[in-house]
């Protein structure tokens, strides 16, 4: 026995020389490698660490590791919270919203584009669609601002035209899911295609030749062929945006609500965001933080699981 | 395409209906803008409400205003000096990595990707990024804005596949004629990579020139923020002391004025846009092939 374990410690300390020797062997690569190392100890791995305040009664005095442990306190005060749920509730109901209307529009904007056979026309229209994805949501919250606005914008100068009341988009709680979902769509919409647009390139022409001597026309061409050839990049993609569910776009709703919206409008990082470093309630913000990212984290799993079993295709 | 038969009613409609879709939707994505530009040049006695976007009048005084805001020319010195260290820190030490971790003989290179990929499914979070950077003493200085997100997994691992998929050939002369790894990477590999160089740089510069929360959170006075904390703080906020407007300028309205200043922050990526897109559109390609 004894002579048993001494042997294997023997062997796996024979083989842990054998890597050193290899890392020196690759000296100049490790020399390489050595940034990335302390960038992701540092930058990616220390903040994990950090979760540990959610923990603690954070005091910025004591440090992390010093302040006191109170358990699961934050997450029981969390959970008891009204405005919480409030905030959980908005988060998945603008999801929801933004997976029913948001999710089908680049693929029937892709099959549009699809049956263009005017290819000039096509890249202009394409190449002005991809515009908005290149710019912040601070410049676009800023346009919308400004063209939505109740005084000044044109939609609502619009609507005087025919008779109607102005509508206030960003200031209604009625109006500002609807507004979230439009410049949502407005800001994705194009580029969001492009996925669809690699997956239709593949379609072998042939099979379109073969259904026109069969006597096919376009519409049963478009529902026959161009759809079920997208299925499947459609279904992976509903999968992975379903996984995104919990997981809100700060960027947009921090540049476009207010108070006055918080009711349907604050969303869970929207609301670690304020608590955090607005009213500096440190160790509250991060126990809302940890159950966001432990949801997002488990919806991924759960997704990828899915995805599996559909498509036999996964994240990993 | 094969010659085409006479196309029937059904057909014909949905050809004129897909066009007239398509042509209202760039509309949708150009009138914004053009409803901007003009008001952003329109003198503030005709600042009223109209569908038309032909200005009725003329002025540049909206951008002089603007150009002499030293907010923005401060904003404008911020965000270049990011975007340039920004960039180079990140192309330099996303190059070397994917590198390493494309070589199949690096030792516990399994390891080594799944510590990295792990990174793409779970983080800290708001706060504890937060309170790093506040220990780590980088507040108020540029390395809060460049640091934090030095390496982006999901571009690394795409630089990683495009080394992958160079061939070994490539290197073997020079491993025989003694060249080492640091010089193999630098005047053999890097050369041959320059599509998949190009599309990290377009990509980090554009991240950072659009990033502003980093900035609005780890900059602690108005001097230090970045162009895009500015606008924000104009446009969105209404902050008068940003706005800076001075009392002689006539023919300004705060309307016009932060519209001149939406135009001015987004002129830059619409100058470089046909060449951004081009390459964005190629980086999607490669991302969705090994993705």
């Amino acid at each position: 026995m004894n002579h048993a374990v001494s042997r294997s410690d023997l062997l796996s300390q024979a083989k842990r020389k054998r890597i050193w020797h290899y890392y020196w062997k690759h000296r100049y690569l490790s020399l390489l490698f050595v940034p990335a190392i302390l960038y992701y100890v540092i930058f990616q791995y220390l903040p994990t660490y950090g979760v540990l305040i959610a923990f603690k009664d954070y005091q910025f005095r004591q440090g992390i590791w010093n302040s006191p442990w109170i358990g699961f306190r934050h997450f029981q005060h969390l959970f008891e919270l009204e405005s919480f749920w409030q905030v959980f509730r908005n988060t998945i109901v603008l999801s929801v919203y933004k997976l029913i209307f948001g999710f089908p529009a680049p693929i029937v904007l892709a099959i549009l584009f699809n049956e263009v056979r005017h290819s000039l026309f096509k890249k202009f229209v394409q190449t002005l669609s991809y515009l908005p994805h290149f710019l912040s949501w601070v410049v676009v919250a800023g346009l919308f601002v400004q063209f939505l606005s109740p005084s000044i914008g044109p939609v609502n100068l619009l609507l005087r035209l025919v008779g109607l009341d102005p509508i206030y988009f960003l200031g209604s709680t009625d109006w500002f899911r609807f507004t979230m979902v439009t410049t949502d769509i407005w800001k994705s919409v194009g580029w969001g295609t492009i996925i669809y647009l690699a997956s239709l390139a593949s379609i072998n022409p042939e099979l379109y030749e073969a259904a026109e001597v069969d006597g096919s026309n376009r519409f049963q061409n478009m529902f026959y062929i161009t759809l079920p050839s997208l299925t499947p990049v459609i279904t992976i993609m509903f999968i992975f945006a379903v996984g995104q569910i919990v997981n809100d776009d700060f960027d947009q709703i921090f540049n476009l609500y207010n108070p006055a919206v918080y009711e349907v409008g604050d969303v869970l990082s929207t609301y670690t965001y304020r608590r955090g470093l607005v009213e500096l309630d440190y160790s509250f913000a991060a126990a809302v933080g940890l159950v966001k990212n432990v949801l997002a984290f488990l919806l991924i799993v759960i997704t990828n699981a899915v995805s599996r079993r559909v498509n036999e295709y996964g994240l990993w | 395409m094969a010659a085409r038969k006479k196309r029937s009613i059904g057909e014909l409609t949905f050809e004129y209906l897909n066009y007239t879709v398509l042509i209202f939707t760039s509309l949708a994505m150009v009138y914004p803008f053009l409803f901007l530009l003009s008001l952003s040049i329109t003198p503030s006695e005709f600042t009223t409400v109209s569908l038309n976007l032909m200005p009725k009048g003329f002025t540049w005084n909206n951008y002089e205003q603007v150009f002499n805001n030293e907010y923005i020319l401060f904003g404008f010195a911020n965000t270049l000096l990011r975007t340039a260290i920004g960039t180079v820190a990140t192309l330099f030490v996303t190059v070397c990595t994917a590198y390493v971790l494309s070589k199949r003989y690096y030792p516990n290179r399994t390891f080594w990707t799944m510590f990295v990929v792990f990174t793409m499914f779970f983080g800290g979070g708001l706060i504890p990024n937060y309170l790093l950077v506040k220990e780590l003493g980088l507040m108020n200085t540029v390395w809060a804005l460049v640091l934090p997100g030095l390496i982006n997994t999901f571009q690394m691992i795409i630089a990683r596949n495009f080394f992958l998929s160079l061939p070994e050939s490539i290197e073997e002369s020079a491993r025989i004629d003694g060249a080492n790894d640091l010089r193999i990477l630098f005047s053999i590999v890097l050369p041959v990579s320059m599509p998949i160089v190009a599309t990290l740089t377009l990509w980090t510069a554009v991240h950072h020139w659009n990033a502003w929360f980093d900035s609005m959170i780890y900059m602690q006075s108005g001097d230090k923020q970045v162009l895009q904390v500015v606008l924000r703080r104009i446009v969105l906020e209404g902050s008068d002391t940003m706005m800076d407007l001075s009392s002689d300028m006539e023919h300004v309205s705060r309307e016009s004025v932060k519209a001149a200043t939406i135009i001015v922050t987004t002129l830059p990526i619409i100058c470089f846009y046909p060449f951004l897109q081009k390459h964005f559109v190629k980086g999607v390609m490669i991302g969705s092939l090994k993705g």
